[in-house]
């Protein structure tokens, strides 16, 4: 029964997972852009529930109400402002520019909140528990999960059900023509970083019920994410969401064999994946 | 002469530092059926890529409706009216045969054409309409091409190369469409390799020779001889 417990925690972990990975999947899927400050804007964010909770007094998970869509400027603005001017042929400027503005985010964050591990309070929710056929399963892990495929499911919706999403796809497929269909390049990557970091606020908020963070986590979250989109296989957001499980599974039996090969266990699936199926094991299918 | 739909003046344009067009001069009227025709590297590609937008001009140098569109983005173009039908179809292949058409209709303007309008012109189109586009053959990817550009309802419309690729009786049936989508009062470029059609359906016709325009006149009236110097500079 342990084990069976080990896996369905996993499995649970794996959904906050997911969502630290479907941003990261999103940007790559649509503008070939790989962010390596996804990680410190989780945190980011997470830090920004705690100043919206510690001063209007709400609690985090109504704190999403104000830190998504802060997050979902922040996005734009900074797609505008700054990422765009990095794209192009070479893939090498978006990388340094975004590992740039990682070690801005980490010491910005150190400045206003200090070192000190922080954590939001949750209440009751975050010792809730329901018994399930011999196992007991926390309810904010449960909530995770099910927000997980809740935003894993709704992402897939406008992807192929909204004008916005046929405008991501158009654009990530070919540039130029897209420009010729009267779709601005620019302004559909804004929308694209603004939904991703909508999520990322989603993200953030849930790790930081679940955990305590400190400004300096955002690298560990960031290869979480990459682990989960690579896993599932690049451009497929239900592959992600696997892919969030298959790493959250494997570190929880990890820990169960050893507590301390917890991380390191995750880490081996990871690699043990990319060396049998380099492209993921549910790439997009080509076209 | 009524005033020109679009009227280009010493177009110059470069790949860095390579110049592609040396001082083009050439018009359009409303309602007119231009043939752009020249040998491969002519540059009638760099001429569709300034017009639309894909490629930045000098200013004064595109005028589109009496506006300066030579330094607008492509999109910013297409708003205007202008749709271009690329050279090799270009669909989205992520895109269902609709959600191309559908797409064209981006730029939001209002007009004759919408999803009814393109599926009369092309019924096959709407019996595929769910499918991926790339599992269409090349001629029904044409058709979705030029649907698209139609749903733009463009005042005027740009053919790239539309028979590059294709069987001579899928390139029949094409151009056997063009008069339903013209006739609206559109008017249209066709840019073609094969001289003899595109001389067919249009009423002038421009020759381009390594950037510089070699050949202009009346498609009736230009001579084989006029055509074949213009084409390959020799005399």
């Amino acid at each position: 029964m342990d084990w069976v417990n080990a896996i369905v925690q996993g499995t649970l972990l794996g959904g906050l997972y997911a969502l630290f990975a479907a941003g990261l999947s999103l940007i790559f899927g649509v503008m070939r852009l790989v962010n390596i400050a996804h990680g410190d804007l989780i945190v980011m964010a997470a830090y920004l529930g705690l100043t919206v909770t510690a001063t209007v007094g709400l609690h985090p998970l109504a704190a999403l109400a104000i830190v998504v869509p802060a997050m979902a400027l922040i996005g734009y603005v900074l797609q505008r402002g700054l990422l765009n001017q990095t794209l192009g042929e070479d893939l090498l400027p978006p990388l340094l520019v975004t590992f740039g503005l990682s070690v801005i985010l980490q010491n910005g964050l150190l400045e206003v909140y200090t070192a000190d591990p922080q954590k939001m309070d949750a209440g009751a929710l975050e010792t809730a528990s329901i018994a399930m056929g011999g196992l007991t399963l926390g309810v904010l892990p449960v909530l995770t999960f099910a927000i997980a495929v809740a935003v894993i499911w709704a992402l897939q919706w406008t992807f192929y059900h909204t004008a916005v999403g046929r405008a991501f796809r158009a654009v990530s497929d070919n540039q130029d023509i897209a420009q010729l269909m009267g779709l601005n390049r620019r302004h559909v990557f804004g929308l694209a970083m603004a939904l991703a970091l909508g999520v990322t606020a989603i993200a953030g908020i849930l790790l930081g019920i679940r955990t305590s963070f400190d400004p300096s986590i955002g690298g560990g979250r960031l290869i979480f994410g990459f682990e989960a989109v690579i896993i599932g296989g690049l451009g497929n957001l239900w592959g992600t969401l696997a892919g969030g499980v298959i790493l959250g599974i494997a570190q929880t039996v990890g820990a169960k064999i050893d507590p301390g090969f917890q991380i390191l266990a995750g880490h081996l699936a990871f690699l043990i994946i990319l060396a049998i199926r380099p492209n993921g094991l549910f790439p997009r299918i080509a076209a | 002469m009524p005033e020109p739909i679009l009227n280009i003046q010493g177009l110059k344009a470069f790949y860095g530092d390579f110049q592609a067009l040396y001082g083009v001069d050439m018009y359009i009227e409303p309602g007119e059926v231009l043939a752009i025709i020249g040998a491969n590297g002519a540059g009638k590609t760099t001429l569709m890529r300034s017009v639309t937008g894909l490629l930045s001009n000098g200013p004064g140098q595109i005028h589109f409706q009496g506006n300066d569109i030579s330094q607008l983005r492509a999109d910013e173009v297409a708003m205007q009216g202008l749709a271009m039908v690329p050279e090799g179809r270009q669909l989205f292949p992520s895109l269902t045969v609709k959600e191309n058409l559908m797409i064209g209709a981006q730029v939001g303007r209002q007009g004759p054409w919408n999803l009814d309008a393109v599926y009369r012109l092309f019924p096959i189109l709407e019996e595929r309409k769910d499918q991926a586009s790339t599992s269409l053959s090349g001629g029904q990817q044409q058709m979705v091409a030029i649907g698209r550009a139609l749903m733009a309802n463009p005042d005027l419309i740009m053919f790239d190369e539309i028979s590059l690729g294709l069987a001579p009786i899928v390139i029949k049936d094409i151009y056997a469409a063009l008069p339903g989508i013209i006739n609206g009062g559109m008017s249209a470029i066709i840019v073609e390799q094969d001289i003899a059609q595109a001389l067919k359906v249009s009423s002038r016709v421009y020759c381009l020779q390594e950037g510089r325009v070699s050949l202009e006149g009346a498609s009736d009236k230009v001579s084989r001889e006029e055509i074949s110097r213009a084409y390959f500079g020799i005399e």
